[in-house]
């Protein structure tokens, strides 16, 4: 089998998992949300509600398409397209697992090894809010318009502070290559342990950057009815609702690379290249990523969402300050190590 | 084939920058104006600058065009806003534009431009151009980043609101 072939069946696989995590954390949100709220959940379609995503799916396939009379109508249709092209593009630089060596071929387990990986995922990242911008705009619906004007503003403010988290991590790493971040972190050298601040102003910001609660007022059902999806129907609001899942699934997947190991764990050095390795690492690296799915969860469902100038605050007044903070700090302890 | 997706790449992004001032509406019109970045980056990476590239979709496609239909979406564009043009304006247009590209065209044709033969094609990887700035052109990088500060500065003055004193 050629390289290309490799890679292209690769891309393939990482397409089909994203979907597939994806679909079954809309289940799992369920399932904890009952759990934290003492209830039972899905559990009609098949044994424990199973097949609910399944069920869900076919519901949003056979419910009816509509487009409001005054509508944008192609931007109306492209804002969920772009929003879940945008959700499915930032898989292709992140590393699942250790290389499998196979008759003297070595296969990567990413899509592609760009030496400026990092960049890419900020970049992907701010180009999500696209979708539902052009979304919210062309509804022509205030509610809708109130909600992507939400997400915008909501877009900018984070990124600034998460960029900036990023940029405390590089000055240590000393690459942009996700997979040099991942090797410098083999045994217990997770960089969570030499950049607490900058992993607590980042996973604050990813909460935000993907609209998760306590950050979901774009879609805020209290006060805009359903913020910028609200004139959508059908799939196309089950594409705005399957991207979010799947940027929260992309969003943990980099949470656990950057900062904790990625598919690193303890004894990996002491073990020979092989399938059993591979496959451990790969189960290593999904058990990170499950935890910080779960984490969101946990987190939607424990606090409640922020008032509108309360966030603001929280992004322009706190987090920024703390990560310029941050980067002096880290100048500085290079600085003393170089000394 | 480097040649041809070059060829590509150009004919798309002049299609569409030309489209931004085409399009008869302003969302549309920023639209194509992230896609004209986009092809731009491309041409980036062609030229193996992915730095260069990514830095351009995270600046302007990212937060910059973002706030331009931040703005754009607050205008109220159901009203018709085009102004009726005269004939005369119509007429002026056209010979000052045409007048413009026969100029351009006289100059061109007169011009033989510069290739780039034995070009760096590392100079834009991350290393490459991280220690050209810090190394070779330290002075007028801090110069420029102290004046962003000092836009910086100036924009947080004016945006502050004035508090009233209430006597």
């Amino acid at each position: 089998m050629s390289a290309v072939m490799i890679k292209l069946i690769f891309i393939v696989v990482v397409f089909g998992v994203s979907l597939f995590v994806a679909m079954y954390s809309t289940y799992a949100e369920r399932k904890i949300a009952a759990f934290l709220q003492d209830r039972l959940g899905p559990n009609r379609a098949g044994p424990f509600g199973i097949l609910q995503p399944f069920a869900d799916g076919i519901k949003l396939f056979f419910k009816e398409e509509f487009i409001p009379l005054k509508a944008d109508r192609w931007l109306f249709l492209m804002g969920p397209g772009f929003f879940m092209i945008t959700a499915l593009m930032t898989s292709a630089v992140i590393p699942f697992g250790a290389d499998f060596i196979h008759d003297g071929k070595t296969i990567a387990l990413q899509a592609t090894d760009i030496n400026v990986g990092l960049l890419y995922i900020f970049g992907v990242v701010s180009l999500g809010v696209y979708g539902i911008l052009i979304g919210g705009w062309a509804s022509n619906n205030k509610f809708s318009l109130l909600g992507a004007i939400r997400a915008a503003s909501q877009n900018i403010s984070y990124e600034l502070a998460m960029g900036m988290s990023i940029v405390a991590l590089v000055m240590m790493t000393s690459t942009l290559s996700l997979r040099e971040i991942v090797d410098q972190q083999a045994g217990w050298h997770w960089n969570v342990f030499y950049q607490p601040l900058g992993f607590l102003i980042f996973i604050i910001c990813a909460f935000a950057e993907t609209n998760r609660a306590p950050f979901d007022l774009p879609e805020c059902e209290t006060e805009l009815v359903g913020g910028y999806h609200t004139e959508f129907s059908s799939m196309k609001l089950g594409f705005y609702l399957f991207a979010e899942y799947i940027n929260m699934f992309i969003s943990s997947a980099v949470l656990a690379t950057l900062f904790f190991g990625g598919y690193q764990f303890p004894w990996v050095s002491s073990m020979d290249p092989g399938l059993t390795k591979t496959i451990l690492s790969v189960v290593v690296m999904f058990g990170k990523i499950f935890f910080f799915i779960f984490l969101f969860m946990w987190v939607r469902w424990t606090l409640p969402r922020f008032r509108y100038d309360q966030l603001m605050n929280l992004g322009w007044k706190i987090l920024i300050p703390l990560a310029v903070v941050n980067i002096v700090l880290t100048g500085a302890v290079i600085l003393y190590k170089m000394m | 084939m480097i040649d041809k997706i070059f060829f590509i790449l150009s004919a798309l992004t002049v299609i569409s920058a030309s489209m931004v001032i085409i399009s008869r509406h302003p969302m549309r019109s920023v639209l194509y104006l992230v896609l004209t970045f986009f092809l731009i980056s491309a041409h980036y990476v062609l030229m193996n600058a992915q730095f260069l590239a990514l830095v351009n979709i995270v600046v302007y496609a990212g937060a910059i065009m973002v706030l331009f239909l931040f703005v754009i979406m607050f205008l109220n564009l159901n009203k018709e806003i085009e102004q009726h043009k005269g004939l005369v304006i119509w007429l002026a247009a056209i010979i000052a534009g045409g007048s413009f590209m026969l100029l351009t065209m006289a100059a061109l044709s007169k011009t033989t431009l510069p290739q780039a033969t034995d070009a760096n094609y590392n100079i834009g990887l991350v290393e490459n151009l991280g220690a050209t700035l810090y190394k070779e052109y330290l002075l007028p990088m801090e110069i420029s980043s102290v004046l962003f500060l000092i836009a910086m500065a100036g924009v947080v003055l004016l945006g502050r609101k004035e508090k009233i004193i209430v006597e």
